[in-house]
């Protein structure tokens, strides 16, 4: 049976090395995604990712299971992400002084080399790409917090109470601003949700 | 339940998240409104477009760099480990320990009475003194007395 993530926490703390590489294991492709969906760089969701990683096995020591992991890791993840988008805003309106930052460049991390092989159908490759651009981008133009809430409601599946905890608010104040997140996106998306609806 | 009220329950309600209560009135209201049923339709298709985007995996030098950057990180010690001594130092102890006890335990190697301290101060002068002389190089490149003629006298003044 697998051991539940606190009570692999509590083995780091004990000593266990072997606990935290399956803490690893488990958490590193959902921590990276929630990360580069965030920060929409893989380099910086990876070095974001890592130093999430290393703040947790640093605080083996005073770990107490007050908390569901999963709150404590996505707290730790969303406070970096938040510092990073805010400093890469800036850095940003320096940057398209001179040289803009295009959307093209910036989706390059999910582009599939060999199109041929995998989508027989050029023109339906090119219509998925398009649809999921402007999903990226839809996200990416939401508030750093109500972004920080969607992704983990969607795709992290946390409960609303561990999502407020993550975020610092009230559970009211959270669905109020996924409430106010998932109109933005509607209202971004239209032409892709009127076409879901036919 | 007016559509103000919905607001906050209609992603509860897309999620299939509500209590059972909450459920059935939501679907109540949604029977008699057509603005507040096509608000849930498309955030129901928000979130399947949601669903669209691929998941990354992380690089392979990713689990490299975590576990190199845990490794460098110093073993902590509570506070109270301060107090546990370095094997060394302990070593030295015990050491310094056995020695104290052994020079402790050991007899006085000669007992002097009051008398033979006395002696030994009272001739202390005369053994320093032969100390210095009999080391003293001067002395050695004095000439030597002529002994054989001082006996010969000595001898005729008894005869005489």
């Amino acid at each position: 049976m697998a051991r539940s993530d606190v009570q692999l926490m509590l083995d780091v703390k004990a000593g266990d090395e072997q606990s935290f590489a399956l803490l690893l294991h488990r958490y590193r492709t959902p921590l990276v995604n929630f990360l580069y969906r965030m920060v929409r760089n893989r380099e910086q969701a990876e070095d974001l990712a890592q130093e999430v990683f290393w703040r947790v096995y640093r605080a083996r020591e005073d770990y107490v299971p007050s908390a569901k992991f999963t709150t404590w890791l996505f707290r730790i993840a969303t406070n970096l992400a938040l510092n990073s988008v805010r400093d890469n805003r800036y850095q940003r309106l320096e940057i398209s002084l001179d040289a803009p930052v295009t959307a093209d460049a910036e989706d390059g991390d999910e582009k599939t080399l060999d199109v041929a092989e995998k989508h027989p159908n050029i023109e339906q490759h090119l219509i998925e790409e398009t649809r999921r651009k402007m999903i990226r981008h839809a996200i990416e133009k939401l508030p750093e917090k109500q972004r920080a809430a969607v992704l983990l409601h969607k795709y992290q599946e946390l409960d609303y109470g561990e999502i407020s905890k993550i975020l610092d608010c009230s559970e009211s104040a959270l669905k109020s601003l996924l409430f106010r997140a998932y109109e933005s996106l509607r209202v971004e998306l239209a032409p892709l949700v009127a076409q879901q609806g036919k | 339940m007016s559509c103000s009220r919905m607001e906050n329950k209609i992603l509860g309600y897309v999620d299939g998240h509500l209590k059972e209560s909450e459920r059935l009135e939501m679907e109540k209201h949604l029977a008699a409104c057509a603005a507040c049923n096509l608000r849930v339709n498309e955030f129901r298709a928000v979130t399947g477009l949601l669903d669209e985007l691929p998941v990354i995996e992380p690089s392979e030098a990713f689990d490299l760099r975590v576990r190199a950057r845990v490794a460098a990180e110093p073993a902590k010690q509570s506070w109270w480990a301060w107090f546990a001594p370095s094997p060394r130092v302990v070593f030295a102890a015990s050491m310094l320990l056995l020695a104290t006890v052994w020079l402790g335990s050991r007899p006085p190697e000669s007992s002097l009475s009051a008398a033979d301290i006395d002696k030994i101060n009272q001739n202390m002068q005369v053994l320093e003194n032969y100390d210095v002389i009999s080391d003293f190089a001067p002395l050695s490149e004095l000439p030597q007395p002529v002994q054989n003629d001082d006996d010969s006298d000595a001898n005729q003044t008894q005869k005489m």
